[in-house]
């Protein structure tokens, strides 16, 4: 008698995660450098999203991501976004959207996890000449919009979200935004607009890791209470330990009451990878200090091979 | 002359009346930017922002992106200072079909320097995908809608409002990518923008009734910027060029024409009537004009220099000149 063993999607998410931590760390130690923090804080988020949360269909992309297309113009008709690795567009279907485009070399390998990229696209990363970009723009696989100058993407997602309105879409609109974003005055624009116009279609997923570019975010520029701010403004709030996926799932289960969803998703920048606490506080862009750094990490990475 | 008001908002809302795809941003100008109108003939689609310009900005790359078209509208300088990241990354970088009306062109209002847009046309000349436009009268402010609308990227429209002159026939719209000719000449050539064209038509007018030939291009479309007519111009003249902008003559229409004239190898002498790398201060528009040297008699000082000839033409003179609305060769040429 055979026992089959049916993957929760609790486990599969996990399963997604890890793999995005492993791959990522993979990477890093391959370049000597990488945005390995991000993926540890955001693992979870982008897998439950990706696993849970979102409804979206196939992957419209090619396995192996095409070359730079060239920039958007009117003398450029072969131009094309990465959204299609999201699935089609449709009037019942989620969108998603990445903000901190920083983090994009933990959506390519959760794309790569969930088979809508091949692996060989992540060994693209970083390469002259294609769109698996260091720093994603709207040509880079899962990425729909330009977000690398940080919180423009909330506003370009309100502008989506209130067409998708008058088209009678019923679809959500999901943002992957960081913490450090909630410097920028532009991103409070943004959410007195998303409550001023009730847009309860989307919903916003917060990597709050603490981190930014120069250090730890209380260090550099102070965002708390963020939780309170954002109920101040009239959002509707959760905050949730952002490793646990069945946290992080559950508010996007509710029924939307006309506010948009904020979730606050508390992490750690070294989650999964515990020597990267050694590197506090900067743990903004991982580079081995020395070959022998980097072997640890790389027999770190040896006790995490899955099948 | 004839003089007309709130051009912009009654033409919109005529003009949109069919188009249930355009949508009009506002930023708490609502009245100043002549859409109260349109908001209170179409109230669904009329959209609020209040003073988030950045945010507003991006909105509409994201509506854009939907198969929408955002109109938007308030001071020039909150569109291309405040948001100028984001009229660059979120709106031109796409190239996305967003037309933003900028108002309050140079010396245009007795707001100072945080409302007077001197450098908006330098600044946006320099992003890729834009379209740069200027308004100089009532059928440019009416006709522009329906121009702007045909381009098939971001448009910015540096726009006017309350009380215009008809310069130019009815019958005659705007064109993108083509410029007015006024009048032909062999002495020099004239290059003029914006509230620019009437001021120097009032000096064309004596200066050729001294005998004086003279070649007069009113140009509007910024970008992508007909170096062709240009040069065609300048090259059959005697003396010189003189462009005249109410801008900075630092990356405007001074300077696309003097990169005109260089690429073509046109070796004639210019002069660029317009701001001279200042910032202005509050006061009535005849003040400012004066002031700073962007006026009809600023023209004929900057043609008698040129030329190396005094025409003794006073104040008084220039008063007395009555301007119509003129048929350009423009209409023949369109077809």
């Amino acid at each position: 008698m055979t026992t089959v063993t049916v993957e929760t999607w609790q486990e599969h998410t996990q399963r997604l995660a890890r793999g995005i931590r492993r791959r990522v760390l993979d990477f890093t130690i391959r370049n000597n450098g990488g945005y390995l923090s991000q993926a540890c804080s955001s693992a979870e988020i982008l897998a439950t999203l990706y696993g849970k949360i979102m409804k979206i269909g196939e992957s419209q992309a090619p396995l192996i991501p095409l070359p730079f297309p060239g920039t958007p113009s009117k003398n450029n008709p072969s131009y094309f976004t990465g959204a299609a690795y999201n699935g089609p567009k449709a009037p019942d279907l989620d969108r998603f959207f990445i903000s901190p485009v920083h983090c994009a070399l933990a959506l390519y390998a959760l794309l790569v996890e969930l088979g809508r990229m091949a692996p060989e696209g992540l060994d693209m990363f970083n390469q002259d000449g294609g769109t698996v970009e260091m720093i994603g723009a709207e040509h880079s696989p899962g990425h729909e919009i330009m977000a690398g100058s940080l919180g423009q993407a909330l506003s370009q997602v309100i502008g989506i979200a209130l067409a998708r309105r008058l088209k009678g879409h019923t679809g959500r609109n999901w943002v992957f935004m960081s913490d450090g974003e909630f410097q920028i005055g532009q991103t409070w624009e943004a959410v007195e607009t998303l409550v001023f116009y009730r847009l309860d279609t989307v919903g916003v997923y917060i990597d709050a890791n603490g981190q930014s570019a120069d250090g730890e975010i209380q260090s550099v520029m102070n965002i708390e209470p963020l939780a309170e701010r954002l109920k101040a403004f009239g959002a509707r709030v959760y905050e949730v330990n952002g490793h646990d996926v069945e946290a992080l799932a559950a508010p996007a289960q509710e029924d939307p009451d006309g506010r948009p969803l904020f979730v606050i998703a508390r992490t750690n920048p070294c989650q999964g990878i515990p020597m990267l606490e050694e590197r506090r506080p900067k743990l903004h862009y991982v580079r081995f200090k020395n070959e022998a750094e980097r072997e640890r990490y790389r027999e770190f990475l040896n006790t995490l091979q899955e099948n | 002359m004839i003089v007309e008001s709130r051009v912009h908002a009654r033409k919109l809302v005529e003009w949109a009346k069919d188009k249930p795809n355009v949508v009009v941003f506002s930023a708490d100008l609502t009245s100043s930017t002549e859409i109260d109108l349109f908001r209170d003939t179409y109230p669904d689609r009329f959209y609020s922002f209040g003073m988030t310009e950045q945010n507003m900005m991006s909105v509409a790359g994201g509506m854009a992106r939907e198969g929408y078209f955002p109109f938007l509208h308030t001071f020039a300088v909150f569109l291309y200072r405040r948001a100028l990241d984001q009229l660059t990354i979120s709106v031109a970088y796409p190239n996305l079909p967003v037309k933003i009306f900028g108002f309050l062109p140079g010396i245009t209002t007795p707001g100072g320097a945080t409302h007077q847009a001197i450098d908006d046309i330098a600044i946006l000349r320099a992003i890729p995908n834009l379209t740069v436009i200027e308004t100089g009268d009532v059928t440019e402010v009416e006709s522009v809608f329906e121009a702007v609308h045909t381009v098939p990227g971001p448009v910015y429209v540096r726009q006017l409002r309350g009380e215009i002159p008809r310069l130019f026939d009815p019958s005659e719209p705007m064109i993108i990518g083509k410029g007015r000719i006024l009048s032909r000449g062999e002495d020099i050539a004239l290059f003029s923008s914006g509230i620019c064209t009437e001021e120097a038509l009032r000096a064309t007018q004596i200066l050729q009734s001294k005998g004086l030939s003279i070649s007069h291009l009113h140009v509007s479309t910024h970008k992508p910027f007909n170096a062709q007519e240009v040069v065609e111009m300048a090259s059959q003249v005697r003396y010189g060029v003189i462009t005249m902008e109410n801008h900075t003559v630092i990356g405007g229409l001074g300077s696309a024409v003097a990169e005109a004239l260089a690429e073509a190898g046109i070796g004639k002498k210019l002069i660029r009537i317009g701001l001279q790398d200042t910032f202005a201060h509050g006061g009535s528009r005849p003040y400012l004009m004066k002031y700073y040297g962007i006026d009809a008699m600023t023209l004929i000082r900057r043609v008698e220099q040129l030329i190396g000839k005094t025409f003794h033409i006073t104040e008084q003179d220039l008063q007395e000149v009555r301007l119509e609305p003129v048929h350009s060769e423009y209409k023949a040429e369109a077809l």
